[in-house]
């Protein structure tokens, strides 16, 4: 077996080879099925400093009908041609991202019931050796109790997951490190 | 359902990393949840969100003159740890010019920008994983990490694979670079041979005559676990 080739820091200077297109933060195409929503992400250090344009978050989501646009996906189900379930923006001078999405439906569990809505959130930073795993949920979703990925996580700790929903934003803080540190996950 | 193995231990850098001092605020420290690998993890995206140009491969064709340095062709296989090609999935790249400077507006090295050279790059693999770029020969730079600190001539790749745990950006090297013995970002690396792998190979069937070296550099991504029902042979 060949062993794997190893993860390095994305570095501060990514930006013209993988940000440079904003538009890759607008996943809800026109006609796009589902709750619109606008999802906005905040990554902070363990001094509560933002990341500056120096981290990428990429999302990758089901749509509306928890169908992951992916051949592993063999559910007999299309996927919603109006949403790209991959998003990925920079972070801005206050460290945060948004993005324009949809709300995206449970997907089947291994026991046969549906997860709780949630995307899968990849962070990668200056500073960070190996990309970072998370997931944001939203708060006040009655799925939340039953989702499997959730009850893995320590119930304290369960609310650096969830996002809130403020003025029509959903929000959430990503604190890389310290108190209230985010929960990541290993894969 | 197909799932991933988890690398070796020693393979991937430590968040945490005493000699990379933008790590000590940044790497979490609390320990990480293992959570079982689901649709939402083993599906993933596929190549697409940009279409891909005529010279998205070639970094030294992107301009309106050819950019200054030693132009180099940079070509490789993308594969799993089993040694399975990784078909038509996307491969970018991102680098410094020759001068060792970033087209960044907060890249304050005092080297030369080059109108002609942009440093960044896009390739889908073909049936077989592989994978050509022609580019030039980053320089190598300063960073403020501690005293007299360089990076290694180095260029950052980013793929994707067939999932969202295959997920992977790193960097590649020079073969006989000074610098690499001094590098913290390629020292985080605990395994020799992991580090070893960053490291490209100059080839000389990569290398064109009159025209350009070649450096071999391939890309081993997660394999997958077994399963009972796998077709032998494939
Ligand atoms: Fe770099």
């Amino acid at each position: 077996m060949r062993i794997a080739t190893a993860s390095q820091t994305v570095g501060p200077f990514f930006n013209f080879g993988l940000t440079a297109n904003p538009s890759l933060g607008k996943m809800a195409g026109d006609g796009a099925q589902g709750e619109r929503i606008r999802l906005s992400l905040r990554v902070v250090d363990g001094d509560g400093i933002p990341a500056p344009g120096d981290a990428m978050l990429e999302l990758w989501q089901a749509d509306a009908n928890g169908k992951y646009n992916h051949p592993e996906d063999t559910r007999p189900v299309t996927a919603d041609a109006a949403f790209c379930g991959f998003g990925r923006l920079e972070t801005d001078g206050n460290g945060t991202c948004v993005f324009e999405t949809v709300k995206p439906g449970g997907v089947p569990q291994p026991d046969g019931t549906l997860t709780a809505p949630h995307i899968n959130v990849s962070i990668f930073a200056r500073g960070l050796l190996k990309h970072l795993v998370t997931r944001v949920y939203f708060s006040g979703d009655p799925a939340n109790d039953t989702d499997a990925v959730l009850q893995l996580v320590p119930e304290e700790r369960r609310s650096t997951l969830l996002a809130q929903q403020e003025n029509g934003l959903w929000h959430l803080e990503i604190r890389l490190q310290g108190a209230d540190e985010t929960v990541f996950f290993e894969l | 359902m197909t799932t991933y193995r988890t690398p070796a231990p020693g393979t991937h850098p430590e968040y945490l990393s005493p000699e990379y001092k933008t790590t000590h605020r940044r790497a979490p420290l609390q320990p990480l949840i293992r959570i079982p690998q689901t649709l939402s993890e083993i599906t993933g995206p596929l190549y697409g969100h940009n279409p891909i140009g005529e010279t998205d491969n070639d970094l030294t064709r992107q301009c309106a003159g050819e950019p200054q340095g030693e132009r180099i062709i940079v070509a490789g296989q993308v594969l799993d740890e089993d040694g399975r090609p990784v078909p038509r999935t996307l491969v970018e790249l991102w680098q410094c010019n020759a001068a060792g400077r970033y087209l960044h507006s907060k890249d304050n090295h005092p080297a030369p920008l080059d109108a002609n050279f942009i440093g960044a790059g896009r390739a889908i693999t073909d049936d077989h994983g592989n994978y050509r770029f022609t580019t030039i020969k980053p320089g190598a730079y300063p960073w403020r990490n501690h005293h007299n600190a360089w990076r290694p001539a180095h260029i950052h790749f980013s793929l994707f694979g067939p999932a969202f745990v295959t997920r992977l950006i790193t960097q590649m090297f020079f073969p006989n670079d000074p610098l690499l013995p001094f590098d913290p970002i390629l020292g985080a690396v605990p395994d020799a041979r992991a580090r070893e792998r960053l490291v490209s190979s100059f080839d000389f069937d990569l290398t064109e005559p009159e025209w350009a070296l070649g450096y071999h550099f391939d890309i081993v991504l997660r394999g997958k676990n077994a399963t009972p029902f796998e077709e032998s042979g494939t």
